[in-house]
């Protein structure tokens, strides 16, 4: 069943998609590099602990680093060979991390756990599958790096009426997930259902934007043995793949402020993660490579690559050619919401969908002028918010009044900042809100605590 | 390499949108009228025009100078403030009318609230109400007749037409259609329409103005909720109120098409800076202006009342955008 959407969500924005240099590229496995860097924080949550030591031999596959608590993610090897040590390194989010380096020997060995055949996923009971999502390292792949088995383990009280898979990919340059859907089509729709028998789930809703076609076809295909999943197509638009905005768009129904999508009966994920999950429990593969797309205005040849995690962005970027023009700008992610990096040093981490270097060309770097006041941020808010206005306030150190507004709402989708004619950066100003408010509650608990 | 990174907080694309377009994409909205005000109007009319523009364009340079500012002349808007104090000036104003005006559009209205985008008022029909104030007659009696350089004896470039003490009582227009008292000169709704009456440089042709307005709603530069509910409003109360023979018996069109209803509905009104940011409150913004414009045309001394309907607005806008602050997302869903 192949259902057009023609509602939409109210704001938005249309950047170029710039996804030509890459949508006909099939997924191209990158060779196993020399050494990879393994970050013990690659997702949402608290960081894990190492349990190897410099010196351990390794292979691929094999448990690196585990979690303290119920929020956190196992981390594994993704090449064999010698743990040389383990020390703060460059980590592309948060700047520094424990890190455990290996070096590889070169024999790529690799250590699975059980494989579940594909046609009997169907009768495994759902405390196994979350037992191998949680032991496979799983995490949303879409970026945000949430761990699966959190979501796939939500209160009793919650009642989960509705699966979202998300595969809107709307981030412009990015089509790895695009790609995944024609090339792994059978395995995301195993994953989904996988995940909805994890939860509990009967119905499910794929979602793909219209400048997908490939993908939507072959889906629909896939899907067309299972009544109960239901392939949906989405007016190409920015922020589109954002949760909050997907389930507006495809359910009609509002995430209360503050909440999460199991407060109106979703659980939704990214493509990938569905990827991962049906290779976990059929292959018994742990998260140990992604997708992801390289590419930009500084990439010699743009390509979608399946990648160790742990592999440096320098050799990344090299297994594409390297550079054709000078880099002004190299993302980890999309250039809406991607994280601009001062160094190719970087390890590729579960949450990296996609690598991003710009040119100066593409980039439109403009002084900030006084707001006019023009309303353009207003109409392109996702989240119903006045950025113009919250802008000035966090310029002027208004914090309280600027959260009364609704700053804690901002999803930093960048649509205010992308439309702003007077180049206001005003994502950077909410995140700078943000932080302070943060702090002072932070102050205040110590205070209390005292 | 890696020192040349540029590492800043995302978005890393932005649109091709900046203040200079928006300022030049206004100006292109102003050419059809310009241009037909100089056509109805004389050689003269295009003179003040010039005058007024250079004025505002020489202040704002001259004040960023003085205060050690970056001189901001280049995003258009002090230009464009000049053409509008010139477009709502009579055509027979004399030339030093335009060049105070527009000054004190700059200097007071603008630069004295910290420059583009801080300022509370339109500037331009600030300068328009202070000319107003301080010379009501040159302000009044400059009426021309649409296309009196056809006449003989004179010919589209005369220039010195309208020099207060020479002014020639042939190419006088006895008043604007709203006038009150006097008899108007006979017009049709197509010379409403195409701008043959009365009236000032840039607010005479309807036809024109509605291109203008039509392009910057296409280019997205103003919603038609406030210039539609602004001349609605006007229109709808005229008509219940301002006729002779009782309720319901006004001239909607002529109240519509007469004046610069027009021209502040689609252009004054709309100003970016000085208009609330909602479309919501936008339209509170029209409705609020077409009520005070028929109030002073109904009740009112001067002929027009559009003028101070967008100033008295323009006071409230802060106070429409307090209270149109929309729903957040997720907010009162249950």
């Amino acid at each position: 069943m192949l259902k057009s959407v023609s509602r939409t969500f109210r704001g938005g924005i249309h950047p170029p998609t710039e996804k030509q240099h890459t949508e006909k590229k099939p997924i191209e496995v990158m060779p196993p590099p020399e050494r990879v860097f393994i970050p013990l924080r690659q997702h949402t949550g608290a960081p894990a602990r190492a349990i190897v030591k410099a010196g351990d031999h390794v292979k691929a596959g094999q448990a690196v680093g585990k979690g303290p608590g119920f929020v956190t993610t196992i981390m594994h090897a993704s090449i064999s060979g010698e743990v040389v040590s383990i020390k703060q390194r460059n980590h592309p989010v948060f700047r520094h991390c424990e890190t455990i380096e290996i070096k590889s020997d070169g024999k790529d060995e690799w250590i699975f756990g059980t494989a579940h055949p594909r046609g009997q996923a169907d009768q495994l009971p759902p405390e196994d599958i979350k037992r191998i999502v949680t032991e496979s390292g799983i995490v949303g792949l879409g970026g945000a790096a949430f761990p699966t088995h959190v979501k796939l383990s939500p209160p009793p009280e919650k009642k989960i009426s509705l699966y979202i898979l998300n595969g809107a990919e709307c981030e412009p340059f990015l089509t790895a997930d695009d790609r995944v859907m024609q090339e792994r089509t059978e395995d995301i729709v195993l994953g989904l259902r996988l995940m909805m028998r994890a939860v509990g789930v009967a119905r499910a809703i794929i979602a793909v934007e219209a400048n997908k076609p490939d993908s939507l076809k072959v889906l629909k295909a896939a899907v067309s043995r299972f009544s109960e999943i239901e392939v949906v197509k989405l007016q190409t638009k920015y922020p589109q793949g954002s949760e909050k905005q997907l389930i507006r768009v495809v359910t009609g129904r509002e995430i209360p402020r503050g909440g999460l999508p199991m407060d109106v009966g979703v659980a939704i994920n990214n493509v990938g993660t569905a990827l991962a999950v049906a290779e976990a429990v059929c292959d018994g593969k742990p998260l140990i490579e992604r997708a992801l797309t390289v590419t930009g205005s500084a990439i010699a040849q743009p390509k979608n690559l399946k990648v160790r995690l742990g592999a440096l962005f320098k050799d990344v970027i090299e297994h594409c050619g390297g550079f054709s023009a000078p880099p002004v700008k190299i993302l980890m992610g999309g250039p809406m919401m991607g994280i601009a990096q001062y160094t190719t040093e970087v390890p590729v981490i579960k949450g990296t969908s996609g690598i991003v270097a710009l040119a100066a060309e593409s980039l439109n770097i403009v002084e900030s002028q006084t707001c006019i006041r023009c309303g353009r941020c207003v109409n392109a808010c996702p989240m119903y918010l006045i950025p113009s206005v919250l802008g000035i306030l966090c310029e002027r150190h208004k914090f309280e009044e600027a959260k009364a507004m609704g700053l804690m709402d901002c999803v930093e989708c960048g649509c205010c900042t992308y439309v702003c004619p007077a180049g206001r950066p005003m994502v950077h100003m909410f995140k700078f809100g943000k932080m302070e408010l943060f702090k002072q509650a932070q102050k205040k608990r110590e205070k209390e605590a005292k | 390499m890696d020192r040349q990174l540029v590492v800043t907080t995302p978005p890393h694309i932005r649109s091709a949108a900046s203040v200079n377009r928006i300022m030049a994409d206004v100006h292109i909205a102003l050419a059809p009228v310009t241009i037909a005000g100089v056509y109805l109007f004389g050689f003269r009319s295009a003179v003040l025009l010039a005058v007024s523009v250079l004025a505002a364009v020489v202040t704002e340079a001259a004040i960023e100078k003085i205060l050690k500012w970056d001189v901001t002349i280049g995003d258009y808007s002090a230009a464009l403030t000049g053409l509008f104090v010139g477009l709502v000036l009579p055509p027979g104003a004399p030339l030093w009318l335009g060049a105070i005006g527009s000054a004190f559009s700059i200097a007071v209205a603008k630069m004295a609230f910290g420059g583009l985008g801080k300022n509370i008022f339109n500037p331009a029909l600030a300068g328009r109400v202070m000319l107003l104030a301080a010379w009501p007659i040159a302000m009044t009696k400059g009426w021309l007749q649409p296309l009196w350089w056809r006449q003989e004896g004179f010919s589209f470039w005369t220039l010195r037409v309208a020099d207060r003490l020479g002014i020639s009582v042939d190419v006088i227009t006895s008043a604007t259609p709203l006038a009150k008292g006097g008899a108007p000169d006979p017009y049709t709704m197509m010379d409403l329409f195409t701008g043959r009456v009365g009236g000032c440089i840039g607010e005479t042709s309807a036809a024109a103005l509605l291109i203008g307005g039509a392009y910057l709603i296409y280019r997205r530069l103003i919603y038609w909720q406030l210039p539609a509910s602004f001349i609605a409003t006007t229109g709808i109360l005229m008509w219940a109120f301002g006729g002779q023979q009782g309720l319901f018996t006004g001239d909607f069109m002529m109240h519509v098409l007469a004046g610069g209803l027009i021209l502040g509905a689609f252009f004054m009104a709309t100003d970016m800076v000085t208009s609330p940011i909602t479309i919501r409150g936008q339209l509170i913004m029209g409705i609020g202006c077409g009520a005070i414009t028929a109030l002073v045309r109904l009740k009112g001394g001067p002929p027009e009342g559009v003028s101070y309907s967008i100033l008295i607005m323009n006071a409230f806008t802060p106070l429409i955008d307090k209270y149109t602050v929309p729903r957040p997302f997720g907010e009162k869903v249950s």
